[in-house]
């Protein structure tokens, strides 16, 4: 039986990095500040569209409270620079979007196996390939879920405004450190380039989960030996603890033993340690749902857009609501299946061809309807299609 | 209340900055939500370049424009593409030394300043895109409060160039004051 997640002390935000007070910011920015406020002071990254004001403003404001910005070679490199200096005690992110995103996932898995508590923004641009440089989609959510090669599971967050980007981001650094993994903040190009208001608590008002050393001592520790909880406790560099990471199946020490019996260990505790903490990551903001009976599933810019079909529909009498994932995985597999046997269906528009959908449908196991409302990407959705196919749900 | 404003003109005209500070007014010094977007292709850098702003007393939900209520063209370019998609009774505010406009379609109301001609006098073409926010700021009358669109102004630029932004805003302002008062004895 897997433990709760161990309540960490938090501590507050350190205030040199937190610009406390209302900015009119975009997305980018927002989760820029977000970096900051979490405590971050390492970040690796290679400019692309639509993400590039991430890094640029990290690496604007990193000089001046201490922090290192290092713009990388490619992709590959700042993923693994982030889970080197992770590995070296730092709150560490990086940012990217499509092509970048690819590149990345060899050493995003790497993080997985390593265990490695990091930040990585993908701003999601039309594809495939090069795609909509400069044009909204949500068309990776898949690869985010499975892009990497092996079994595994991931924490995605997805902010739908400015505001959510900060606050995600801190959410997104604070995940990475009580599941020692790597977070992905899955934004869009919408989103990130959108401008509004953000207002960025004082510091003491921020709560940042610091990492979590192991209390053993160097003579008995084993990098890889998790607790009830099924979290390893990280070791301090530069205080005699020694150490082996490898990508290879590795034992408690953390030293390559390939066989079945320990990849199924292994393999099973990191699948195991965000399965079995899936309520405890899941986050929704929810509207209408008290007498939902058709109920709109969204996530990121797309539950916005959403909200005017809703309100069309409800004046209507069309009982709708509003389920927006700010979590999309691990996804909310237990309340969607016991949602479906009490409404009449779901209505799922997305910035692409149908890809979290399928994972409602599986939920929904034929229990009631599952609307698709794909969107190839380039633009929002029109309200009045959203609009549609609740009507069509309703029938 | 909602309002849907486009800013336009070409890229480097501080086409986008304008609609910033508009959104900044709005949503910073004063209570109101105001959501901009904005044209990220090469167009931003030379060509036809626009913003969209949505401004409501609650939150914004859908982050385009539907119905543009205002636009503000400083290119002719700017201006032929995007005079169709205004409403009819909406408002459409050009540089017409920039700008030829056509007689305004039904009930839109369209009115011009010289902003380029005024920014060369004051030595400084940069000052264009402030002096097309402070004709704004008179001709939407209220949308904006003048006291949160000055802030607006003051936070945004560069603090050795303050004095020559106010004095563009207030430039732009008067004039569009002016154009009201002269509307109104009609």
């Amino acid at each position: 039986m897997t433990g709760k997640i161990k309540q960490i002390k938090t501590v507050p935000a350190d205030p040199r990095g937190v610009l406390t007070g209302s900015h009119y910011l975009d997305g980018d920015h927002a989760a820029a500040e977000g970096c900051i406020a979490a405590g971050s002071r390492f970040f690796a990254g290679y400019p692309i569209t639509p993400a590039t004001e991430i890094a640029e403003r990290v690496s604007a404001r990193f000089p001046r409270i201490g922090g290192i910005f290092v713009q990388m070679e490619d992709e590959l490199a700042s993923m693994n620079a982030i889970l080197g200096a992770s590995w070296g005690g730092a709150k560490a992110m990086t940012c990217t979007s499509g092509p970048g995103f690819s590149l990345m996932m060899e050493n995003f898995g790497l993080g997985i196996m390593l265990e490695t508590p990091c930040v990585l923004a993908n701003v999601q641009r039309g594809g495939p390939s090069t795609g909509l440089p400069t044009l909204v989609a949500q068309s990776d959510m898949m690869q985010a879920r499975w892009g990497s090669h092996g079994d595994y599971e991931v924490i995605a967050l997805v902010p739908d405004s400015p505001q959510e980007c900060f606050d995600l981001t801190i959410t997104a650094f604070n995940y990475s450190e009580l599941y020692r993994m790597p977070i992905l903040i899955m934004m869009d190009e919408c989103v990130g380039h959108m401008t509004e208001r953000v207002i960025i608590p004082e510091a003491d008002k921020i709560r940042i989960v610091p990492r979590r050393y192991t209390t053993e001592s160097p003579s008995t520790y084993l990098p890889y030996k998790a607790d009830d909880d099924l979290i390893p406790p990280m070791p301090p560099v530069g205080e005699g603890y020694r150490f082996h990471v490898t990508g290879l199946t590795h034992d408690e020490k953390g030293y390559p033993v390939m066989n079945a019996a320990t990849q199924k260990k292994l393999v099973s505790r990191l699948i195991n340690k965000v399965k079995d903490h899936a309520e405890e990551i899941i986050i929704t903001d929810e509207k209408y749902m008290d007498d939902a009976e058709i109920v709109l599933l969204s996530y990121g810019i797309t539950g916005r857009v959403a909200i005017p079909a809703i309100e069309k529909a409800r004046e209507e009498g069309l009982k709708v609501g509003s389920m927006r994932l700010k979590t999309v995985w691990p996804f909310p597999e237990k309340r969607i299946r016991e949602m479906s046997k009490h409404i009449k269906g779901f209505v799922f528009p997305e910035l692409n061809m149908g890809q979290v959908v399928l994972e409602a449908e599986r939920c929904a196991c034929g229990n009631c309807k599952v609307v698709r409302v794909p969107h190839a990407g380039g633009w929002v959705h029109d309200p009045e299609v959203i609009y549609d196919a609740i009507k069509e749900a309703a029938k | 209340m909602k309002s849907e404003i486009r800013i336009s003109g070409l890229g480097g005209q501080g086409v986008i900055k304008c609609a910033y500070i508009i959104g900044k007014a709005a949503s910073i010094f004063d209570t109101k939500f105001a959501t901009m977007t904005q044209s990220f292709g090469p167009e931003a850098r030379g060509s036809s370049c626009s913003a969209q702003l949505v401004i409501k007393d609650d939150h914004v939900e859908y982050p385009y424009l539907q119905n543009t209520q205002i636009l503000v063209s400083m290119s002719q370019d700017a201006y032929t593409k995007f005079e169709t998609e205004v409403d009819d009774e909406g408002l459409i505010l050009i540089d017409d030394s920039l700008v030829h406009p056509t007689p305004p379609r039904k009930n839109i109301r369209q009115y011009a300043i010289p902003a380029m001609k005024f920014a060369e006098e004051t030595g400084n073409k940069i000052v264009l895109n402030i002096i097309m926010f402070g004709f704004f700021v008179a001709m939407t009358e209220g949308l904006l409060d003048y006291d949160a669109a000055v802030k607006a102004v003051e936070t945004s630029v560069s603090s050795s160039t303050i004095d020559m932004n106010m004095k563009a805003f207030n430039k732009g302002f008067e004039y569009g004051k002016s154009l009201l008062e002269k509307e109104a004895l009609q």
